[in-house]
């Protein structure tokens, strides 16, 4: 274990120090260009030489510039500290109703992706008991089922937006439709195999106790499904979230995380767009976390392993 | 009941000699006559959908090991869902700005067959495979190196399936903003995408091969270049595929998501964004269509060539 | 006297090897000195632990010794691995899936740099020596457990090596193939007088196959005695009911017993 953390936390602060050097190519221009502005001397000196420049050209004979180059307003790429600094503000530092905390719209997002996932995981659940149960359902949903993973259903989630809103249905519900939508399939084929995954010999004990499928599905296909269940709603609610974020898209939203992603890139707000971002992320590592958490005390109860 | 009843009077084959024409018969009668059907129509849709649903049980009962019935069950409840859509759209005169009937549908598919082959083109080929092709063979490279060195693994594996669960279609507008609204950044955000499922995939493959394998390897006096192509490349194959199979989906995608974003005017995000602005749900829908197409295509022919390299593993032998 | 003018295939002199593990130090392997000539059959016999499995990788340089000396054909075991001085089978038939038989058996030759044509001189020759012929286009998963055993053994017999290092290769296949391999694995030994190390779970195994049986036991793994096998070469299967046999036998038991208190 040790030895992981050291080894993850070098990876880590590696990727941090390759995207502070990254930093400096990327804004350099833009800096440069406030510098002339500002009166300074900068090599070459017109803004039209300088795009035809190479950026290690232009970083070595203007070196004043770099510090410059992590500072900016509109940055190409903003520095790790600049994110960090967005992210503070508009968590900590802002009222939690207010427009513009970035909490108050990653709960708009997350009120929409959790209302979805659970809508999703119900009935998918529901579904795949009834195709474990049902050979006509198994031979008719169950393909369908697996084609839906091949298929890109996000491109269906613009069109539920605006027809939901042109029956006067908007804010959470169309959202949370598309987020069921999209964790449905991978619950539905993960809790089939999961139901199905007893051996023969485990389904043939309890048919010299007589039991009944009800019987079956209570103490053996249930409990031998959860590993499963668990690995599909990782898939799912992730899913979920994306779901939600893409459902802010269409018709503009104001709020919510991709409604800040859109607002950044319309109106150019680099710094906003990466700590919106970097909310979502947040959020996703939080809930896949939250569920992985769930799962190993659910599975160590249940016995199923270390 | 009545079934099983009427299935051991007439036997299996009789009863489907009774029940299609019976089912076509309600087929015709509805669709002509749906316009001006009205509320009624949805018993005629239920009892289509009641007789289909017993061929089903028909084909779940007595025919559930061949392969033409695994197909035609699937087939036929598509079939039901299709028709209880076109049936009731026309009986209540649902609006076009809701939901088009299929009929409808297939009718734009095919009179905007160039539109729609640009716009596949622009999102599939250039952004979607492009990116693919780039991401899967960067995680590929990367992944021999990390195998490489038992440090790395273990350093990057967890950063990997950490960021593998983000909602990486959020980088979307940054790569827009570093690359323009070309296809190019729809190729990025792809390779975002795929990048880190593929290489946690190629990474668990090609710890694949056993000790005892690889010490067999040892005892040849073997060169690890010689013990990866002869052993640890051939053992990691179905991982790797799963890799592929995953981002084939992932890569269609991120290329649509990413043209909701901003894109020049054509592709298949593009599309559906302006079509729904437009309320032309029925493009929208023919572009549904291609993406599920070429989403499934795409899929089956990562899925064949899986199956010609991997012919040798358990899961694929049935 | 120089080994080779002794014949002395592999020597090896107060060898020992302690690993280190997560639980404290385990003493693998104590004091092992022993002598293999050439054309020999040594059995290896003992309990889990004993340290049989261990001595037979370090001779195969899959295990690095931590104090005394083996040598093998004279150098040290590295050396003579890169020399392909020696083939290996392990327990497992281990066999690619996704080659045939005879791809499976040319990969040594593959990775040791022979032509196409030595390759296929080669494969058919050992095929006929493990009685598999027409089985070299089949794929492992076609094959009983004991064929793919005898398909792990071709392998290991395809680049001529002169010593045959085997680890229990017989103990997951039940008693009637287990016989039948051992009349075949005499048969071969006969053919091609290969100096042979085997490591065996089995008694009788050890004794039917065998010229000299080194018993082992554990904690720390020694040598608790070592036999030389008194029947002729040429054994039959029903040599295991003579008192002969079973006086050996008793006397590998005796050791084994010996060794486990």
């Amino acid at each position: 274990m040790p030895r992981t953390v050291v080894s993850v936390l070098t990876v880590v602060a590696a990727l941090i120090a390759l995207w502070y050097a990254a930093v400096v190519p990327m804004n350099i221009k833009e800096a440069l260009t406030s510098a002339e502005r500002a009166g300074q001397v900068v090599t070459p000196d017109s803004a039209m030489l300088r795009r035809d420049t190479g950026a290690f050209t232009l970083i070595t004979n203007n070196s004043f510039a770099i510090p410059a180059t992590f500072n900016q307003a509109r940055p190409r790429l903003p520095a790790p500290h600049q994110v960090l600094a967005e992210l503070w503000n508009t968590t900590v530092m802002k009222n939690i109703t207010s427009k513009r905390s970035l909490v108050y719209h990653g709960w708009i997002t997350l009120s929409a992706t959790l209302l979805g996932f659970a809508i999703g995981t119900g009935l998918g659940i529901l579904l795949a008991v009834g195709i474990v149960h049902s050979r006509v359902m198994d031979m008719s949903v169950m393909p369908w089922a697996i084609v839906s993973q091949t298929i890109p259903i996000i491109a269906l989630a613009p069109m539920i937006i605006v027809v939901l809103y042109s029956i006067g249905i908007q804010g959470i519900i169309p959202k949370a439709i598309i987020s069921a939508y999209l964790s449905f399939f991978p619950v539905v084929v993960g809790m089939v195999k999961g139901l199905r995954s007893p051996d023969a010999m485990q389904l043939d004990l309890l048919k010299t106790y007589s039991a009944g499928q009800v019987q079956t599905f209570w103490k053996l296909r249930l409990p031998a499904s959860i590993p499963y269940l668990f690995t599909s709603l990782k898939i799912g609610i992730a899913a979920s979230l994306v779901g939600a974020i893409v459902g802010e898209l269409p018709t503009g939203a104001v709020s919510g995380l991709g409604a800040r992603l859109l607002a950044g890139s319309y109106y150019g707000q680099t710094v906003q767009i990466w700590s919106a971002l970097f909310g979502a992320a947040i959020l996703a590592a939080g809930l896949v976390g939250l569920i992985g958490l769930a799962e190993r005390k659910l599975l160590k109860r249940m016995g199923f392993g270390t | 009941m009545i079934r099983d009843r009427l299935e051991m009077a007439l036997g299996v084959w009789m009863l489907l000699i009774v029940m299609l024409p019976l089912t076509l018969l309600v087929a015709t009668l509805t669709l002509r006559n749906a316009d001006v059907m009205g509320r009624p129509a949805l018993i005629w849709i239920a009892l289509f959908a009641w007789l289909v649903w017993q061929m089903i049980g028909l084909l779940a009962s007595h025919f559930a090991a061949r392969k033409w019935a695994q197909f035609l069950a699937p087939a036929l409840l598509g079939l039901i869902i299709l028709f209880a859509w076109e049936v009731t759209v026309r009986a209540f005169v649902v609006p076009l700005v809701i939901l088009p009937a299929p009929s409808l549908i297939v009718v734009r598919f095919f009179s905007s067959l160039p539109i729609l082959w640009s716009d596949f083109v622009q999102t599939f080929v250039k952004g979607a495979l492009s990116g693919y092709l780039i991401g899967c063979g960067a995680a590929f490279l990367m992944a021999i190196m990390v195998d490489k060195s038992d440090f790395l693994r273990r350093g990057l594996l967890p950063v990997g399936n950490f960021v593998a669960a983000l909602p990486i279609v959020g980088t979307a507008p940054i790569l827009v903003m570093w690359f323009g609204f070309d296809w190019q950044s729809k190729a990025a955000v792809v390779v975002v995408m795929v990048f880190f499922p593929m290489l946690i995939n190629t990474v668990a493959g090609l710890r694949e091969a056993s000790v005892m394998q690889r010490d067999l390897m040892k005892t040849y006096g073997a060169s690890y270049w010689q013990g990866f192509f002869k052993l640890r490349l051939p053992a990691a194959m179905p991982f790797i595929f799963n890799g592929l199979k995953i981002s084939t989906t992932l890569a269609l995608i991120g290329a649509i998501v990413a043209e909701f974003f901003g894109s020049p005017t054509v592709g298949m995000g593009f599309r559906i964004s302006t079509s729904v602005g437009q309320l032309a749900l029925d493009m929208v829908w023919a572009e549904i269509i291609v993406a599920a197409l070429a989403g499934s295509a795409f899929y089956g022919v990562v899925a064949i060539i899986e199956k010609g390299v991997t012919f040798w593993h358990p899961s694929q032998r049935g | 006297m120089n080994d080779a003018a002794q014949d002395i295939v592999i020597r090896s002199e107060n060898l020992d090897l302690t690993f280190q593990t997560g639980d404290g130090p385990v003493h693998a392997l104590k004091d092992i000195t022993l002598d293999i000539h050439r054309g020999e059959f040594v059995s290896f016999i003992g309990p889990s632990g004993c340290g049989k499995t261990t001595f037979l990788r370090v001779i195969a340089a899959l295990e690095q010794p931590t104090g005394g000396s083996i040598t093998v054909n004279g150098m040290t075991p590295d050396e003579a691995r890169r020399n392909r001085a020696y083939g290996y089978v392990f327990q497992a038939a281990g066999l690619y899936p996704w080659r045939t038989i005879a791809g499976n058996i040319k990969l040594p030759l593959e990775v040791m740099g022979y032509s196409r044509a030595e390759q296929d001189e080669k494969v058919r020759k050992v095929l006929e020596l493990v009685d598999l012929e027409g089985f070299g286009k089949k794929y492992p998963w076609q094959l009983s457990g004991g064929m793919q055993q005898r398909a792990s053994i071709a392998r290991a017999l395809a680049f001529d090596a002169d010593i045959l290092l085997m680890d229990e290769p017989f103990g997951a296949l039940d008693e009637i193939v287990r016989d039948h391999l051992n009349e075949q694995l005499l048969h071969l030994w006969a053919r091609t007088n290969k100096t042979i190390g085997f490591v065996t779970h089995s008694i009788p195994e050890a004794v039917y196959l065998s010229t000299k049986i080194v018993v082992m036991s554990p904690r720390p793994g020694r040598i608790a005695d070592v036999i030389d096998n008194s029947l002729p070469r040429k054994r039959p299967l029903d040599i295991r009911d003579s008192p002969e046999f079973l006086a050996i036998a008793h006397r590998v038991r005796e050791g084994l017993r010996e060794g486990h208190s």
